[in-house]
Parts: C-alpha cells; structure tokens; sequence
C-alpha cells in the first residue's frame, strides 16, 4: 500500500481501522451518495456502452473509462446501470476522489487488494468479485500509459 | 406486467405476496418485514419502513464452522428482531430475492412457516417508487422458543448428494452455464471461496436460477412456464427426490423455493456445500 496515491492509501488504513460494521457501511454509503460526480460525462461515453469499458464480473454493471490529462495523468469516470448496486457505485466514488490526477506509476500499483480492505472481509464472493473487476480495469488503464 | 399472485396457477400463492400488499399492511402487528441482500450497503440506504434486516453472514452463518446458526442463534435472532413463533415474517431483497429466499429456507430449518416472500423483491418496490426510508426500527425483544434445527427435510449433505448422484435422481445445478460446463470457476480473485474443478455433479441439469423469473419485473413467473421449464425441458416430475445447488447454497435456495411452493413438489432439498464443497471433494467424480 505504501506505493497507492497518498488519499487512497489514508482512506483504506481509515476503512481498515474501523471495527463497527455499521460505520463502515453508513461511510460507504456516504460515497456511492456522491455517485453523480464520478458518473461519466456524455462528452466521454453515452449508452449503449461498449464492452471495453465494463468491468469485467460485475453484476452491476460498472463501466470504467480513463481520459488523459496533458500532463499525463488520468481523470476516470464511472456508471454503474444496476440502480441497486451501492457497493460498485461507492467503489467508483472512492477510485474517482483519489486516483484523478495523480501518478499514473502510483494508479498503477492500485490492485484487488484494496476490496476486502474497505468492504470488510465478510463481503460475498459475487460482490467482492464485481468491485475487483472495477479496480482491475483502473488498474489496467494505468498499466497501460506505462507500457 | 405480471398477472396476480393468485391466478399463476401455483401450488402455494399463499406464500408470496405484493408489492401493493406490503405496501398496506407493511404497519400490521404481529408481522415482520425482512430485508436481506447481497450488496451490504442497500438496507441501510433504506428499507421499506419498519423493515429489519437479516444477514446472511452475521446473522444466519455460524463465523467459526461452515453451518448455519443453532437453535440458541436462532432464538437470539427472533428476540432481537421482536418476532414470536405467530409473528408472519415477510422476506424482500436484492437480486430478484436470491437472498431473501434464502433466509427464507434457513428459517424453515427452524420451522417458521409462518413466512412469506415479497414477489418482485426490492426492485420492483424501488422501480414502483414506493417509499424507503433509512430509520431503523427498534422492536422489544421477544421470547422465541425454536425446535432444534431440522437439518433432514430440506438440507442435503455431501454424502446424502453422492448416493443421490448415484442412483440417478435428479440434481438441478442452478448456477451459469459457464460455471455448469466448468469454463469459469466463480471467483478467481478469491481462491479461498473458489473450487479447484470446475465442472458439475455427475447427473445433474443446468437451469440457471434466474429463469424462474420474469426479466422486466423480477416477479416469479407462472407456474405453467415453470413447468415447462423444469418438467418438459428436464424430466423433473413431483413424484421425484429432488436436490438443487449452486456454489454455495444461496441460488439454488431461491430454485428450492420455486420446486417447493410454486410448484408443490413435496421432495426438494437445498445442497448448501455445493460447488464450493463438491468442486473440492476428495474422491468424488464431476462432469463437464
């Protein structure tokens, strides 16, 4: 983690520290309730989507997309077209708030690790799954400008 | 747009209720509103009023052995959420009720029949706009003296699952294609829940769980379609011993429930090992 961008890597230790279950979900919800600053931009994407851009395993359908900054780094934007999928739309939030703008080598450094880490260990494979596939395919784009 | 419960021609409609209904009688005493979900954030982004949750890792898993709580568990669950043996416990989820199916099912391990299922689930009510609201209710505990739990009428074991593989009675494996033909274990990035074959149990038919429902609405589809599923297109008959399973019990929970009620099959266990057991079994054949 010590690789992660500073404000990722102060948010997972937080989430980490936490032991009431319940202040971890109300904090999760508090992300996916600022969904709409991390939704794609219809100068970026408009529906029907294509299949690059979705997260790989995610029942929710989240979709991924990584535009270039001038100054090499990257802004993502997100959707997520399951109304209910809270948990992929706090993940995007999360990735969104903390990853724009910073060193793509850092984003790059960012892995599935960090689910179990702000979700809890207890988070189900099918869900765990889905938001590993969003983190995967941010990383996947960084990794990208770097090859 | 579904037709009413009552007219799909199932066994038991009794044991599914509206939207609509939930939405006139969600403040009656003596009964209790059940959300369970997969995703851990939704109930607490708001739940039909006066709804409790129930989860299915804290509250209906045992945290140190692969097993569903005890009685004593159970009886702390029921006072906790102010619920006697004559409270009716109406479940409602995510997923076209994938989860709530199954507390519904481990609830019968414990015999509270006197429950029911929310049709459509937790979309339809949202996609209705019915209210949600984000305060949780606080009930005053009750006292609940449960049976012991009744693992031999609706659980199947792996070895109750092996003779029953072997002598050819019908296994239905609910899960995807993908995950029935083995070309995709369920969860590379978590190699701890995943099997180490992927494939299916010797014998057994794919249908997907979520064929049981309809796509617009989420509702349970009439039992004339159902039939066509199961009984024209797999052989399944009510006369047959039956055994549904998926990865780890939660799908084909929901499939249970279909076989059961809706279809009135008195025979229909639930393999809550499933592919996460069987698919790492010493000893025991798959098929692909």
């Amino acid at each position: 983690m010590a690789n992660y961008p500073a404000g990722l890597a102060e948010i997972v230790e937080d989430m980490q520290s936490i032991t009431d279950r319940q202040e971890r979900i109300d904090l999760l919800i508090e992300m996916a309730d600022r969904f709409d600053g991390a939704k794609v931009p219809a100068s970026v994407a408009t529906k029907p989507y294509t299949a690059e851009h979705k997260a790989p395993a995610c029942e929710s359908d989240a979709y991924v997309w990584a535009v270039d900054r001038p100054d090499g780094t990257l802004d993502f934007y997100f959707d997520v077209l399951n109304p209910q999928g809270l948990s992929a739309m706090a993940m995007s939030v999360l990735l969104k708030e903390t990853l724009d703008g910073q060193p793509v080598e850092q984003v790059a450094q960012v892995n599935t690790d960090i689910v179990p880490q702000l979700f809890g260990r207890e988070i189900t494979m099918g869900k765990g799954a889905g938001l590993s596939g969003i983190v995967s395919l941010v990383q996947y784009e960084a990794k990208k400008r770097l090859t | 747009m579904a037709q009413d419960i009552a007219q799909r021609g199932y066994a038991r409609p009794d044991v599914l209720v509206s939207t609509e209904w939930v939405a006139q009688h969600h403040q009656d005493a003596n009964l209790r509103i059940i959300e369970s979900n997969e995703d851990p954030l939704l109930y607490a982004s708001g739940h039909i009023a006066g709804a409790v949750q129930v989860d299915w890792t804290h509250d209906l898993n045992d945290a140190l052995r692969r097993d569903y709580l005890n009685k004593a568990g159970f009886e702390a669950l029921m006072a906790r959420i102010g619920v006697t043996p004559e409270t009716l416990v109406i479940f409602y989820g995510d997923k076209n009720n994938w989860w709530a199916t199954y507390a519904f099912w481990v609830f019968q391990l414990f015999g509270h029949t006197n429950a029911k299922v929310m049709d459509g689930g937790r979309a339809k009510w949202e996609r209705e706009g019915r209210p949600l609201t984000r305060a949780v209710p606080s009930y005053s505990a009750t006292q609940y003296t449960a049976p012991d739990r009744d693992d031999t009428q609706i659980r199947a074991f792996r070895d109750e699952v092996l003779q029953h593989s072997n002598a050819g009675k019908p296994l239905i494996d609910v899960r995807s294609v993908a995950e029935y033909t083995g070309e995709r274990l369920h969860m590379p990035d978590y190699p701890n829940e995943g099997a180490l074959r992927g494939g299916h149990i010797p014998g057994a038919k794919n249908v997907p769980w979520s064929k049981a429902v309809n796509t617009d609405d989420g509702t349970f589809r009439p039992a004339d379609e159902l039939r066509a599923l199961y009984e024209q297109q797999q052989g399944l008959s009510p006369d047959k011993d039956v055994v549904t399973y998926c990865r780890i019990g939660e799908r084909s929970s929901h499939t249970w429930f279909v076989l059961k009620y809706l279809l009135g099959y008195p025979n229909v266990r639930n393999y809550d090992g499933s592919w996460t057991e069987w698919g790492n079994l010493v000893g025991v054949p798959i098929e692909r």
